[in-house]
């Protein structure tokens, strides 16, 4: 008893370590794992990052569509950052976490413009705000958006 | 949301454009719920999507949107091209969302 009372700082920090290591882990696989099926889903929404839609595209109302999620990292990818702040080199916990941020945004958005029946977007826009608090958690909101338009020919 | 026709790209295929309006904006300033805020917290253990914040963040979006087609509408447009949007945080728990886009009068 006497133990865990003078180790308490120490044993709550590995326990939460732990916590991050394990659940963030698990829910980082089940979200690629449900990012791929839903990727998979909607690759007929094509996307594009031209500034002018090709010819094909026929006169036709278009329409803004966007997608956003806010993710945050969890105590485990802190605790490694912070040592990797110590002797540089590549971040590889937030390069996931970035990445999985963005595929979803870009997914939402895709969503978005599936469920109004339009397949393509064109001048695609990625934007990245971080919007943790000082010393907390860091936290980043992904947003993407385009205009969707409705081709005249399959493609 | 008035309905008029929104876009980013500088000229829609086969509209043409009758007249330039000028640049119309809308912004919003929003802070999170300090209730939600201590959720985040919990959720900031283990990582992973904050959907409070999402939709907070989508709110505002909305909000700066709309005011920014509201001030489109009012000086006769039927338009906004070229939309752009930016996200700043202000302070320590509030982040601005700012909408912006040209109004036009298309054919």
């Amino acid at each position: 008893m006497e133990f865990i009372l003078n180790y308490i700082e120490l044993l709550l920090f590995l326990f939460l370590l732990a916590l991050g290591f394990f659940a963030g882990r698990f829910l980082e696989q089940r979200h690629y794992r449900s990012i791929r099926k839903r990727e998979k889903a909607l690759a007929k929404v094509l996307t594009f990052a031209i500034r002018f839609p090709p010819n094909m595209v026929e006169r036709q109302d278009c329409r803004l569509v966007s997608g956003t999620v806010v993710i945050s990292s969890d105590y485990f990818k802190q605790f490694i950052a912070g040592l990797r702040n110590l002797v540089g080199g590549r971040f590889r916990s937030y390069e996931t976490l970035l990445d999985r941020a963005r595929r979803e945004a870009i997914l939402r958005m895709k969503e978005d413009a599936h469920r109004a029946g339009y397949y393509l977007i064109v001048n695609v826009k990625l934007e990245n705000t971080s919007i943790g608090r000082q010393g907390a958690t860091p936290s980043f909101e992904l947003f993407a958006y385009g205009t969707a338009l409705k081709p005249s020919q399959a493609i | 949301m008035p309905n008029i026709l929104m876009s980013n790209l500088e000229v829609i295929p086969g509209r043409r454009i009758k007249s330039h309006l000028g640049m119309v904006q809308g912004s919003t300033v929003r802070a999170k719920h300090a209730g939600k805020d201590i959720l985040a917290s919990l959720k900031n253990l283990v990582g992973g999507e904050l959907k409070a914040y999402t939709e907070l963040m989508q709110e505002a979006r909305e909000e700066a949107t709309e005011r920014m087609t509201q001030q489109a509408v009012s000086i006769g447009a039927n338009a906004v091209l070229n939309i752009r949007y930016t996200t700043t945080a202000v302070t320590m728990g509030a982040a601005e969302i700012l909408a912006y886009g040209t109004a036009v009068i298309l054919e």
